[in-house]
């Protein structure tokens, strides 16, 4: 077994098997797993919001969903991963609560799956799997040398996507 | 005030909101005696700013399970707030309150509705101290209630935190009765509503 390293909220990295890498607690955030299957190189990025470009303050880049793949992807590529190999699997942007205040900040978690589904398209990198939206959080670990994406919510059964 | 960001935010800014806490949490003490019918007692409050991965740390880890409840504020400022209650002190709380000890995993449906009416007295009771400190007319919505990993309900406040910056600002108060109960209390006014809370305080 490998070590298990530990991604926080607007934070990513990289690994490679036979270490596993893993984000708690996701809420409206999404985790996004990327991962090239023939050198088993992958990475997985927590970000919370879903446009850099939308923000004055935008200088933390593992944030937001736009500059937070991007960096992600230049990562395991340096670390030598294959840029055209890569594949992804993602999960969270659960809405947590059924009011969510009036302005824009309604649907974020929605929002920041749509935004990362748009930054995978552009960047040409198929979505294997995903677990999104609902209302509840999520513990997700990801492993480089299946591409398996562990998800654990409270109260349900463990599940593999 | 649209570069306003939270690690700029003055000392007065600290300290308005230590005394919120601090007459809302006196407030809640209260609140909670009477409908517990025993002696409440109280902390006094920490105002902590925080980074975002430090947050989950402080309740004892990310995956720790809280309750959580959250309602947005209208009126003269608008915004949200939130109350957090790890799930052993929301059940103990909530034990006493219905007179009996509550069992398993779940929260019953009624179990679910005193914890509501537990977080809407106790936001009930910041908001109050708010507003009587500012003057500010401050409407609380309808609250909602979930039951999850600390992570997952601080996504809620840290994202809109994280539109002005890279730290989350909490209130830590500490309820005993025979047990304690950490309590974690979160203010996120709209960017606009910060001049309007700060100037009616007569700082800005």
């Amino acid at each position: 077994m490998g070590n298990l390293i530990k991604v926080g909220m607007a934070d990513l990295n990289v690994c490679v098997s036979p270490d596993s890498i893993t984000t708690l607690g996701l809420g409206s955030c999404v985790g996004i797993a990327i991962r090239d299957p023939v050198t088993k190189i992958g990475g997985l990025a927590h970000i919370m919001l879903p446009d850099s470009t939308s923000i004055r303050n935008n200088t933390n880049i593992p944030k937001f969903a736009d500059t937070g793949i991007e960096e992600l992807v230049r990562r395991v590529v340096a670390k030598g991963a294959s840029r055209g190999r890569l594949v992804a699997k993602i999960a969270g942007g659960a809405q947590m609560f059924a009011f969510q205040s009036k302005n824009d900040m309604v649907r974020v978690g929605e929002r920041n799956v749509q935004a990362t589904k748009q930054k995978l398209a552009q960047l040409k990198i198929p979505i294997l799997a995903e677990d999104t939206g609902k209302n509840y959080g999520r513990t997700v670990i990801f492993y480089p040398e299946t591409g398996d994406f562990v998800i654990r919510a409270v109260g349900k059964p463990e599940s593999v996507i | 005030m649209s570069d306003m960001t939270v690690e700029k935010m003055s000392d007065e800014y600290f300290d308005v909101l230590k005394e919120i806490g601090n007459i809302g949490a006196g407030n809640a003490t209260t609140a909670l005696a009477q409908m517990m019918q025993c002696k409440v007692d109280m902390s006094v409050p920490q105002v902590r700013l925080l980074e975002f991965k430090e947050m989950g740390e402080m309740m004892g880890g990310e995956e720790t399970i809280m309750a959580g409840i959250y309602l947005g504020i209208e009126g003269d400022i608008t915004g949200s707030i939130m109350f957090l209650l790890e799930k052993q002190a929301a059940r103990h709380l909530v034990g006493k309150l219905m007179g009996m000890a509550t069992e398993g995993e779940e929260f019953s449906e009624m179990e679910f509705s005193a914890l509501k009416e537990v977080g809407n007295i106790i936001t009930g009771a910041y908001l109050n101290s708010l507003s009587t400190l500012t003057n500010l007319v401050i409407y609380p919505s309808v609250p909602d209630l979930t039951v999850d990993m600390a992570g997952a309900i601080l996504s809620v406040p840290a994202i809109q935190f994280g539109e002005l910056g890279d730290k989350m600002l909490l209130i830590q108060t500490q309820f005993f009765d025979e047990n304690v109960l950490d309590g974690y209390f979160i203010l996120v006014p709209d960017l606009d509503s910060y001049g309007k809370i700060l100037s009616a305080l007569g700082i800005a």
